[in-house]
């Protein structure tokens, strides 16, 4: 397949906008750098997940060698390469959050959805992410981001009603 | 009580306190604007490099080196020169650069703005953590355009002769970026993995160019110490310690919440701020400055001052103000095997030591909260944890050790009781 035709295939005019806004933020020749804005860009689009042949697109669109992109995408926590579910929920287990009864969460999130850190629901709506990182709002622990929307001080009633919501 | 938000707090309480004509109305630019209708050439450079030395401002980014000297690393040269921002937050525990990235975004810019003329680099980038993507980052691009539109920022700044672009960066989810190499690395598109130094950034950057990287938060600190002057900066605080921290008090307190205090505030003052203990347990321990710093048992850090020294001479560090209070009943065998998977599914993968070591750690406390430990595992823990601190390219492996010395020195008793008794905690 003849780069030309993967990146007709596969990249919007509304996402080349977006990744031309980020390769303009960097000098000229310096497009490399626009990597991690792009498969933001491209991963939102393809409902929270990154596929071989988006990620050559974009190599390609960039004009950068395709292993470039492959190594920020397997590097880099929040790209996946794999399909997951639609809604993705990140709870945060790290010390503060921990000390003030993530476990708990988790435990009844898992439970509830019956499937474990790092799976998708069979439906295909969430995606469970397995979060290693302090996600940086710990006077509100415990938190969750659901698709990237910070939720602090939760308790199992909160959670509860998002889980509602998600799966209206 | 002694006076808060002093600093990168002073105007938040204000409503609307992100929009750029709050800010403005609170006195914010006017340092910028008086800058640029000065003279701005190399006397101006020099006097505010001057005046951030001495005021004492020592980055906030957990290092704690002298803000004002870093900046006078910078080679003078027609090179292109940057100045970074780091707004990576992530060392456990910290969530001020947040609250200021969302409440006075304006104050950030201004401060990275100041800095990039002192150092003749008329670019600048605000590397954001990207888990931020839609919580503030949204904010601190909209700051952004305000700042353009009010053509505070771009080329010829209000006829000033001076340049100053700044641009949003979104991280994609790595402690490691955090690292200050690590996160140059990211901002050129790879992965995040530290570069070995020297050369530092000042002289090897970003693209090779010279570059400075600083703390949100002390870059948030700047627009104030030149409004104020350095004579002010250095009255609050103490003497070697000068200035204000925000600290994130979390854990089992009250009111979890960023306290900016000046330096040098009594740990227990700091604590009744945050409410006092939550339920009314016992303190047990506290890890003072992030996960990275060491851990204090309650009735050591009952006699810290919040500063640099006391800290250190307690055996800990200051780090990123980023306070975490335990109580009474908590297990510390538990809360290190946490920290240790942390910095096992968080290392880079670039140095062996802390590559492998940090795995050897995890699976050993594993192991003993399994209830399959043996006496000479904490021999053992301690062996690894020695073998990483200071043979890694960056700080991270010393990161890794540092918690499992620290909880192990304290709390030997607790992992030796566990390890006695098939898993079973004596605090839980």
């Amino acid at each position: 397949m003849s780069t030309e035709i993967t990146e007709t295939v596969v990249l919007t005019e509304d996402i080349k906008e977006k990744i031309d806004t980020w390769v303009a933020k960097f000098p000229v020749g310096k497009q490399r750098s626009a990597i991690i804005g792009s498969l933001h860009a491209v991963q939102e689009h393809n409902q929270g997940y990154l596929t071989p042949e988006l990620m050559d697109a974009v190599a390609d669109y960039l004009d950068q060698p395709r292993i470039y992109v492959y190594e920020v995408a397997t590097f880099y926590s929040m790209f996946q390469t794999k399909p997951v579910g639609r809604n993705e929920i990140a709870i945060c287990t790290n010390i503060s959050c921990m000390l003030s009864g993530s476990d708990m969460i988790v435990q009844h999130i898992e439970d509830r959805l019956n499937i474990k850190l790092g799976e998708s629901t069979k439906d295909g709506n969430i995606f469970l992410k397995k979060e290693e990182e302090c996600l940086a709002a710990c006077t509100g622990a415990p938190m969750m981001m659901v698709n990237h929307q910070f939720i602090e001080n939760l308790n199992i009633e909160k959670v509860n009603k998002i889980l509602d919501e998600l799966e209206q | 009580m002694r006076q808060e938000n002093s600093i990168c707090f002073s105007n938040i309480n204000q409503p609307e306190s992100w929009k750029i004509e709050n800010y403005m109305a609170s006195g914010g630019y006017l340092q910028w604007k008086k800058i640029l209708q000065g003279q701005p050439g190399d006397k101006a450079r020099e006097a505010i490099i001057e005046t951030v030395k001495s005021s004492g401002l020592r980055g906030r980014g957990g290092a704690g080196f002298p803000t004002g000297l870093k900046w006078s690393f910078m080679p003078k040269t027609e090179k292109q020169k940057y100045i970074v921002c780091n707004s990576d937050e992530s060392e456990p525990g910290t969530c001020h650069d947040r609250e200021i990235l969302k409440l006075n975004p304006h104050a950030l810019i201004e401060g990275i703005a100041i800095a990039g003329f002192a150092m003749d680099a008329t670019e600048g980038y605000n590397y954001v953590r990207g888990e931020f993507i839609k919580d503030c980052y949204p904010t601190i691009e909209l700051a952004l355009q305000e700042a353009y539109s009010y053509e505070l920022l771009g080329k010829n700044i209000l006829d000033s002769g001076v340049n100053f672009d700044l641009y949003n960066f979104l991280g994609a989810g790595a402690y490691i970026c955090g690292e200050e190499t690590g996160l140059l690395e990211s901002l050129e598109g790879k992965q995040g993995k530290p570069r070995f130094k020297p050369p530092f950034p000042a002289n090897f950057g970003l693209y090779g160019m010279p570059t400075t990287v600083n703390n949100t938060q002390t870059l948030a600190s700047v627009p104030k110490i030149i409004e104020q002057g350095s004579a002010w900066h250095k009255g609050i605080g103490t003497e070697k310690s000068p200035g204000a921290n925000i600290f994130s008090v979390t854990g089992h307190v009250k009111k979890p919440g960023n306290y900016e205090l000046p330096l040098g505030v009594p740990f227990a003052d700091l604590l009744e701020r945050a409410g006092g203990m939550m339920d009314g347990k016992n303190l047990k321990a506290v890890i003072p400055g992030g996960l990275s710093t060491k851990v204090l048992p309650g009735n050591i850090i009952a006699d810290c001052t919040m500063d640099y020294e006391s800290l250190a001479s307690a055996g800990s560090a200051l780090g990123t103000g980023a306070v975490v209070v335990i109580a009474e009943g908590t297990c510390m065998v538990e809360l290190l095997k946490r920290t240790s998977r942390f910095y096992y599914v968080e290392n880079c993968g670039q140095c062996t030591p802390c590559r492998e070591g940090t795995g050897w750690l995890y699976r050993l406390l594993q192991k003993i909260t399994q209830g399959n430990g043996k006496e000479s595992d904490l021999a053992l823990l301690l062996d690894v944890a020695n073998r990483i601190e200071g043979n890694t390219i960056c700080a991270f492996g010393d990161a890794a050790a540092w918690p499992v010395q620290s909880f192990i020195k304290h709390y030997y008793s607790e992992f030796e009781y566990m390890i006695n008794n098939h898993g079973k905690s004596i605090a839980a």
